[in-house]
């Protein structure tokens, strides 16, 4: 039985690249789609080459709205799986006080993904099948000082993901909310993490292939973040505004 | 800028400041050695302070991508950052396996050849070197130079087994070896004594495989005493019937990990003695033919996940020589008498017949090696001293993928070829550029 392809939407992350090595590992055809797909090039080889499948590379910008519509006819084939791990997270310092810093950031955290998986999912809706996976973030479920301008995007994307969810319930079409907490990426690489709390690309990948063979809506990556996020979202708006967390 | 952090070998001493950048591309990596000096890191698997650099480290992790394979002549192009676990992952299945493999999978490409290691082949087949069909180094300069025995030669034989400290070794092309299964063929001799193991290695020269394991805890008639491991990979007509319709599965090994630091005491001259004499009464019931898993063969202590652990938060430190034949037996007792009366806990000795010296500055001569560790107690540095002498005494080396503690001076006297190595670094501009806490406490 031949599986279906998974659009991999930001391709050049390190999350990006662990989500299409694992499902090329079970066999899945991969379509990366980046910026600048001639940077694509040496993960195309390397993919085909470890996992014997099929692998394309498409250019695509996630701000670029006019561009949605040719890139997705242009691919293959509809993909079965699509996966978006587009995202920009900035420096808060900047994006506090340069309007256009923190409109990027924005518009990249939930203008851009929500924007192409709502055309996939209008795609998908006719077929009648396939699966939406959204990389969304822990951030997005309160704001704080350190970084509620990369938060408030991804709380609008998990929101986003939650409705469209809810739309699609009595269709075959899937959407799952992967909600990682710290993952050790070059967004990351001058941040002082945590070890416990910090997964690797891997583990993010590995989350996303155990939720597309499972059953669940939304993911947290490392459980802990749950917990944590549970007791994050409970503390009274008085003392919350007063942490720094 | 990337903030400095603490940054250690797999020994986990020393522990160094460093900054750690992870280039995807060649011009990243080309501007990391612009604004130098910086030095290529791996996985870490390094004992001492060979890929720490201070205070710019530059780690191939995203450089970890293949490139082609040829599965007419077995020739794999990979970027530096591949993990020789991946590679068997994806080739072994396919009747590859690597020509030249060290004791551990979790060791990176570009680490296999910066360190020229080598594997329990190397009396027959050579060191990683061997296997390697050109490489492309990013020179001090920020070109980057393809080299190989048919071409720059000369900085080829420096590049392999230099400790990256001629350039970032950025991908190569590699000989992988056509097996027929998984499995090796392993056949345990025991040796009572240091001559009867010596003497097993000679007579065994021919077997493609031959390592032993060292009691360096037992004296008297007893010293030296050795399990002599020798293997063959195995024919598909040696498996038995139900393995031969599936010659590369191989069963999974269950993975243990060590989650936290083991109380530094737990390893003492008492109970490294008990685990000794334990091995070696499992090893003579267990002497004769088996056929083991490649996986349990060559790596039997990447299962444990973390076993750096064991030795708690001071670390522990790796000792690793060389001493040439007509050298060795002596020397080699003289080592385990030092070893026996400090009565400090050698957790793995091994023991192993080398062959060819080849390249310019590679660990390699013809001469048995030593290799074990030992806690990082305060009286390490004394018994390490002494045995440092010993090695000198007898004309032997260090592997400096394990060194973490020789001086200058001792590199120096035990190996002549480091002057003309730091004089080649100065005169081609990477003594600047390359810089790692090792070859500075060297003086490379």
């Amino acid at each position: 039985m031949t599986k279906p392809p998974i659009l991999i939407l930001g391709a050049r992350s390190d999350i990006g690249r662990a989500i299409a090595h694992r499902f090329a590992a079970e066999g899945h055809p991969v379509q990366l789609a980046a910026r600048a797909p001639e940077a694509l090039e040496a993960d195309r080889a390397d993919i085909a080459l470890r996992h014997g499948v099929e692998v394309s590379c498409h250019a695509f910008d996630a701000l670029d709205h006019a561009g949605h519509e040719p890139f997705l006819d242009g691919l293959p084939e509809l993909p079965g799986i699509a996966a978006c791990v587009v995202g920009l997270m900035g420096e808060q310092e900047e994006n506090a006080r340069d309007m256009d810093a923190a409109r990027l950031v924005m518009r990249s955290n939930y203008e851009g993904p929500a924007e192409i998986l709502a055309r996939l999912a209008n795609r998908f809706e006719a077929r009648g099948s396939g699966t939406l996976i959204g990389v969304s973030s822990v951030a997005g479920e309160r704001g704080r000082a350190s970084n509620y301008v990369y938060g408030s995007a991804k709380a609008g994307f998990t929101a986003f993901l939650s409705g469209l969810r809810n739309r699609l319930s009595r269709t075959p079409v899937r959407v799952i909310t992967v909600l990682p907490g710290f993952v050790a990426t070059r967004m990351t690489e001058n941040m002082d993490l945590p070890a416990p709390l910090t997964a690797a690309p891997l583990e993010v990948a590995e989350a996303v292939w155990r939720a597309h063979a499972g059953a669940r809506d939304v993911v947290y990556v490392r459980r802990i973040w749950a917990l944590i996020m549970a007791v994050i979202r409970a503390i009274p708006e008085p003392v919350f505004k007063k942490t720094r967390l | 800028m990337t903030r400095a952090r603490p940054l250690a070998g797999w020994g986990r001493h020393p522990v160094r400041d460093c900054t750690l950048a992870a280039p995807e591309t060649e011009a990243e990596a080309a501007a990391l050695v612009a604004a130098g000096p910086v030095i290529a890191r791996g996985n870490g698997r390094a004992y001492g302070d060979s890929a720490l650099g201070v205070p710019a480290t530059l780690s191939t992790r995203r450089m970890n991508r293949m490139r082609a394979f040829d599965p007419a002549t077995g020739v794999l192009e990979a970027e530096a950052g591949v993990l020789l676990a991946d590679i068997i992952d994806t080739f072994l299945p396919r009747g590859w396996f690597p020509a030249v493999t060290p004791g551990t999978k979790f060791v990176t490409l570009g680490g296999m050849i910066a360190a020229d290691v080598h594997g329990k082949n190397h009396h027959r087949d050579g060191a990683m070197g061997e296997t390697v069909l050109w490489l492309d180094l990013l020179r001090p300069d920020g070109r980057v130079v393809r080299c190989g025995p048919g071409q720059e030669r000369a900085l080829f034989e420096w590049t392999v087994g230099g400790m990256g400290l001629t350039g970032v070794i950025l991908r190569a092309a590699i000989r992988l070896r056509p097996v027929e299964t998984g499995w090796i063929r392993q056949v345990t001799r025991p040796a009572r004594d240091l001559s009867r193991a010596i003497a097993l290695f000679e007579e065994n020269a021919e077997a493609t495989y031959s390592v032993a394991w060292i009691d360096c805890l037992a004296t008297g008639a007893a010293q030296g005493r050795s399990l002599v491991m020798l293997g063959e990979h195995a024919r598909r007509d040696q498996l038995p019937d139900d393995r031969v319709a599936r010659p590369f599965r191989t069963r999974a090994r269950r993975r243990l990990s060590v989650p936290f630091d083991l109380p530094g005491w737990l390893l003492n001259r008492y109970s490294a003695r008990a685990f000794n004499a334990a091995y070696w009464n499992a090893g003579l019931r267990g002497a004769g033919v088996r056929l083991v898993d490649w996986d349990s063969y060559f790596y039997p202590l990447d299962s444990i996940l973390g076993w750096n652990r064991v030795y708690g938060r001071r670390g522990f430190a790796q000792f690793q020589c060389v001493l040439p034949l007509d050298a060795a037996e002596t020397g080699l007792q003289r080592l385990l008498n030092e070893i026996a009366r400090a009565g400090q806990g050698a957790f793995l000795g091994v023991l192993k017949r080398m062959g060819a010296e080849a390249r310019r500055f590679s660990f390699p001569m013809p001469g048995y090696t030593l290799a074990l560790d030992f806690p990082a107690t305060p009286g390490l540095p004394g018994l390490l001293a002494r045995m440092d002498d010993i090695v000198q005494e007898h004309g032997g080396r260090f592997y400096l993928a394990k060194d973490s503690h020789l001086t200058a001076e001792t590199l120096r006297r035990t190996d002549p070829r480091s002057a003309a190595f730091a004089r080649m670094r100065s005169e081609t501009g990477a003594a600047g550029r390359f810089v790692s806490a090792q070859s500075e406490r060297l003086s490379l």
